[in-house]
C-alpha cells in the first residue's frame, strides 16, 4: 500500500483520486444518512450536518489562507519581520507599482464595457434573424477556448516581422503575424502591436473582449428574449424607431442582466493572470495586479509583496461581489 | 497489452541479472576490466576502484530534483550508473520546469529531496535564509573533492555565511560571440583580439553590408517571465571588461552601486552595439525588435546570411537548427569575446550547484561522487551531442566531443584569466530575477536612458 502515500505511476495516482473520491462519497453519505435517521432531530443537528462539512472545507480552503495572506502582507519578504504598511506604501507609491495599479483600473474599466456594449448590439441585431442560431454559435466559441490558448492565438495574430530597408525581397523575413500582413497589403508598415505602449495594453485587452462578448451576448439574449411581445408592439404604436426601441425599451427592460454582465466580466478581468502573462510576461508597461502578485510571490520570493498585492486586489473586488448580490436579490424581489 | 508487460518484466529481470553480475564484478578482489570498456554505453565502466571509499550503498535509494528536463536529463541519469553499479545504491531522479518555485514549495511543506541542483547561487542563499534546518552541509567527501578539483572561486559560489553547502556541478562560458567561418572568410573578416577590433569590424560590416540591409549584430532577450536575462548577460560582460573583476565582483554585493559611472560607462558601451539602429537587429529588425525576439531565435538571421554575429552562451549550441555543423570549419562557430586588450581575456560564465537535503551516508557519497572526476567524466562521455561542460579540473577534454565544449573548457580551465560568475544570479532575488531583467528590457524596448534605468535598479536593491 505504498502508493497510498507515494503515488508514482499514473495508473497509481487514479487509483488514488478514485480512492479519495470513494472516502469523500463515503464520510459525506454516512453523515447524511445519520442526520436522516434522527426521527425528528433538534435544528442545530440538521444545521451542522448538511453545512458542517462545507464550512469545514471553506474554513480551511478559503477563510485560512484569507487571513494568512493578510497576515503576510504585513511582513518582509521571508515573513519574519514585522513591517507594517510598509509594502501597501511600495504598493501605492513606486512608479512600476503605480502603473500596475493604473493598467488594472483601464481593464476593469474598459473590458466590462466594451465587451457588453458589443455583446448587446450583437445579440439585438441577431435576434429573429433567419442566421440567428449559426451567428450567436460563432460568437460564443471564443468562450470555449483557454485563455492561455485564446492568447497564443492572439500572439500569432499580432506577431511582427519588420520589412528590413534595403535587404533584397527574398531574404525579408516571412510575415507570419495576419494583423501585420494586412498591414503590409494595405501599404502601411508593420508594427510592433505588443510593445508600443501604451496601446499595447488595448491589444491584449482585445483578446478578453473577444472572449467575453460571446458570454455578454449569451445572457443579454435570453434577456432580450424575455421581453414580453406587447410592450415592443406598443411602443411601435406609439411610433417607436428602431433606435428609440432600442433605448426606451430594450434597454431598460434587459437592465438587471446587464448589470449582472458587467458586474461578473468585470470579476474576472480584476482577476486577469494568464492573457498578461503567456503575451507579455507584464513587459512593456502591461503588468497586471494578479501578474505582478504572481511575480513577486513565487518568482521573486518577495511573499509580503506579493500578500499585499493579493489583498489589494481582494479589497477591489468585494464591491463588485457586494454589488451583484444586492442586484441579484432586487431582481429575485421584483420576480 | 499483455505482450508489453511481458517486455518491461523482461527488461527488468536483464537489468537486475546485469546490476548483479557488475555487482559481483565490484565485489571480487581483483576487478577484471570487461573487454571493450569505452565503447558501447561507454559510462557502464567496470572499474569500481574509485568507488570503494563510498562503501557498500546496495539497497539504499538518493532522490535528486532538478530544473533539467527531457531530453537533457538522459544525459544525467545515465551518467549516475557508474555510481550505480559500483555502490548498489539506486539513483531517483526527477526534473521540473517550474523547478525554482516548487523547491521552495517542497521545502516549505517538509517534502525536500535528498539532492537538488540549483541553477543559481542567488536562490541557494534564499534557500538557506528561509531554509537552514532542510538544508545540510556540503558532505566531507564533498568538500575534500572541490579543493581539490576547483578554482577556489567555485567553492564560494556554493558558500553562504562562511558555511559551504553546494558544489559546482555542470558550468557554461558566457563570453562568446556566435558567427558564420564561411561568412568570415568569404568577407575577408577576421576574428577580432580586441573590443577595439571588435568594433572596427562591426563598423567594416556596415561599410561593406549596410546598404543590403545586412547588419553586423542580432540579438533577441525574450524568454517568457525571464525576458530581459540576455541583455544583462551583456552588461556583465562588458563590467568585466570595463571595470575589472574587482569592480565586478563588488558590484554583485552592491558595493558598488548600480548607477556608479564604472556601471554606467559599460552601460554606455553596451548600448553602442545594442541601442546602433546601424548595427542591429540583423535580419530581424529595429533596435526594439530586440525585446520581442525570443532568445532562442536571437542567433538564427546569421545561417540566412542577414547578420554576421551573435553574443550568447556556450549552451546556444543546442539553439542552431539539426544538421548545422557547429565547429570551427562549419556553418557557425563562436569566438571569444574579445578583452580590452590582447592579453586580458576575462571570462563570464556560470553554473549549476548540487546542494544536500538529507544528512545520510548514501546521499553524502553521492553530493560527493557529482563532484568527483569520475562523474565529470561519466557525464561528458554520457552526452554524445555536447552541450555541456565543467570547470572540474579532472575532467579530461577528450571525452568532450563537440568543438565548442572543447573550447568552454579552454577556456574555463585557463586559470591565469578572470573568472566572473554570473552577477545576476549571485545577487538577490529581486534585483537578479527581477528589477535587473524588466529594467534591461525597457531600456530596449521603451527606450529609457542609461540613467534611469540604473537608477531603477539600484533603487529596487533593499
Amino acid at each position: 500500500m505504498e502508493w497510498l502515500k507515494q503515488a508514482d505511476t499514473t495508473g497509481e495516482k487514479f487509483l488514488l483520486m478514485f480512492v479519495a473520491i470513494a472516502l469523500f462519497v463515503l464520510v459525506m453519505g454516512v453523515i447524511l444518512f445519520v442526520v436522516d435517521r434522527i426521527s425528528r432531530p433538534p435544528k442545530w443537528v440538521l444545521v451542522l450536518g448538511f453545512m458542517g462539512p462545507a464550512l469545514i472545507g471553506l474554513a480551511f480552503g478559503l477563510v485560512y489562507p484569507a487571513l494568512t495572506t493578510v497576515k503576510a502582507s504585513f511582513y518582509d519578504a521571508n515573513g519574519e519581520t514585522f513591517v507594517g504598511a510598509d509594502n501597501y506604501v511600495t504598493a501605492f507609491t513606486e512608479d512600476s507599482f503605480q502603473q500596475v495599479l493604473g493598467n488594472t483600473l483601464a481593464w476593469t474599466l474598459l473590458v466590462p464595457i466594451l465587451s457588453t456594449v458589443i455583446g448587446l448590439v450583437y445579440a439585438v441585431l441577431v435576434d429573429r434573424t433567419r442566421v440567428e442560431k449559426f451567428a450567436k454559435t460563432l460568437m460564443f466559441m471564443p468562450m470555449a477556448i483557454s485563455m492561455v490558448g485564446a492568447s497564443i492565438i492572439w500572439k500569432f495574430m499580432y506577431e511582427y516581422k519588420a520589412v528590413i530597408e534595403g535587404l533584397a525581397p527574398e531574404r525579408q523575413p516571412a510575415q507570419i503575424g495576419l494583423l501585420n500582413q494586412v498591414l503590409i497589403w494595405l501599404g502601411l508598415e508593420p508594427q510592433q502591436f505588443l510593445l508600443n505602449g501604451p496601446w499595447n495594453n488595448l491589444f491584449l485587452m482585445i483578446v478578453m473582449i473577444w472572449i467575453q462578448s460571446g458570454f455578454a451576448m449569451t445572457i443579454l439574449s435570453a434577456a432580450i428574449k424575455a421581453i414580453p411581445d406587447d410592450t415592443m408592439e406598443a411602443a411601435r404604436l406609439d411610433g417607436a424607431g428602431g433606435m428609440r426601441l432600442f433605448t426606451s425599451i430594450t434597454i431598460p427592460s434587459v437592465r438587471p442582466a446587464l448589470v449582472v454582465v458587467l458586474t461578473t466580466i468585470a470579476m474576472s478581468t480584476l482577476k486577469v493572470f494568464d492573457i498578461v502573462r503567456t503575451m507579455t510576461g507584464g513587459n512593456f508597461g502591461t503588468g497586471v495586479i494578479a501578474n505582478e502578485f504572481y511575480t513577486q510571490s513565487f518568482k521573486q520570493a518577495n511573499y509580503g509583496l506579493g500578500s499585499a498585492l493579493a489583498v489589494i486586489l481582494f479589497i477591489f473586488v468585494v464591491p463588485l461581489i457586494v454589488y451583484n448580490v444586492f442586484q441579484m436579490r432586487k431582481s429575485e424581489e421584483m420576480r | 497489452m499483455k505482450s508489453t508487460m511481458k517486455r518491461h518484466h523482461v527488461v527488468a529481470i536483464a537489468s537486475s541479472v546485469t546490476l548483479a553480475l557488475s555487482l559481483a564484478a565490484c565485489g571480487s578482489d581483483t576487478p577484471e576490466k570487461p573487454e571493450g570498456s569505452g565503447t558501447g554505453t561507454g559510462t557502464a565502466s567496470g572499474d569500481c576502484a574509485a568507488y570503494e571509499s563510498y562503501g557498500d550503498l546496495s539497497g539504499k535509494t538518493v532522490t535528486v530534483y532538478t530544473s533539467i528536463v527531457a531530453p537533457e536529463d538522459q544525459p544525467h541519469i545515465d551518467s549516475y550508473k557508474p555510481f550505480e553499479e559500483c555502490t548498489g545504491a539506486s539513483i531517483k531522479y526527477e526534473g521540473s520546469k517550474e523547478f525554482e518555485t516548487q523547491l521552495q514549495v517542497r521545502l516549505k511543506a517538509g517534502n525536500a529531496p535528498d539532492i537538488a541542483y540549483i541553477p543559481q547561487p542567488g536562490l541557494l542563499k534564499t534557500i538557506v535564509g528561509q531554509f537552514p534546518d532542510s538544508i545540510v552541509e556540503a558532505s566531507a567527501g564533498t568538500s575534500a573533492n572541490v579543493d581539490k578539483y576547483y578554482a577556489a572561486s567555485w567553492k564560494g559560489y556554493g558558500t553562504v555565511d562562511g558555511k559551504f553547502y553546494a558544489a559546482p556541478l555542470g558550468a557554461n562560458v558566457k563570453s562568446f560571440v556566435w558567427y558564420s567561418p564561411s561568412m568570415f572568410a568569404d568577407n575577408g573578416y577576421e576574428i577580432p583580439k580586441t573590443y577595439d577590433e571588435l568594433i572596427a569590424l562591426s563598423d567594416k560590416i556596415v561599410a561593406d553590408h549596410g546598404a543590403e540591409g545586412i547588419k553586423p549584430w542580432c540579438a533577441g532577450i525574450g524568454s517568457g517571465e525571464a525576458t530581459g536575462w540576455p541583455a544583462t548577460d551583456w552588461l556583465e560582460d562588458l563590467v568585466l571588461r570595463e571595470a575589472g573583476i574587482d569592480v565586478y565582483n563588488k558590484w554583485i554585493t552592491n558595493e558598488v552601486k548600480f548607477n556608479d559611472p564604472q556601471i554606467a560607462a559599460a552601460l554606455g558601451k553596451v548600448g553602442a552595439i545594442l541601442k546602433n539602429d546601424k548595427y542591429v537587429n540583423g535580419g530581424i529588425g529595429d533596435v526594439k525588435s530586440i525585446a520581442t525576439t525570443e532568445f532562442q531565435d536571437g542567433g538564427l538571421p546569421i545561417l540566412d546570411g542577414n547578420c554576421f554575429m551573435h553574443r550568447q552562451a556556450s549552451f546556444y549550441a543546442a539553439n542552431w537548427p539539426e544538421g548545422t555543423d557547429v565547429s570551427e570549419e562549419g556553418d557557425v562557430f563562436a569566438f571569444y569575446f574579445p578583452g580590452m586588450t590582447a592579453d586580458s581575456r576575462p571570462v563570464l560564465g556560470g553554473g549549476e550547484f548540487v546542494a544536500a537535503f538529507a544528512d545520510r551516508p548514501e546521499v553524502a557519497a553521492f553530493q560527493a561522487y557529482l563532484s568527483s572526476p569520475e562523474w565529470a567524466n561519466a557525464k561528458a562521455k554520457a552526452t554524445p551531442a555536447g552541450g555541456w561542460v565543467s570547470a572540474n579540473s579532472g575532467l579530461d577534454p577528450e571525452n568532450l566531443v563537440s568543438p565548442i565544449d572543447k573550447l568552454s573548457f579552454s577556456l574555463l580551465s585557463d586559470t591565469s584569466q578572470d573568472f566572473g560568475f554570473d552577477a545576476s544570479d549571485l545577487m538577490p532575488g529581486n534585483v537578479g530575477a527581477g528589477s535587473f531583467w524588466t529594467e534591461m528590457t525597457s531600456w530596449i524596448a521603451e527606450n529609457k536612458s542609461d540613467t534611469q534605468v540604473l537608477d531603477a535598479i539600484q533603487a529596487s536593491w533593499k
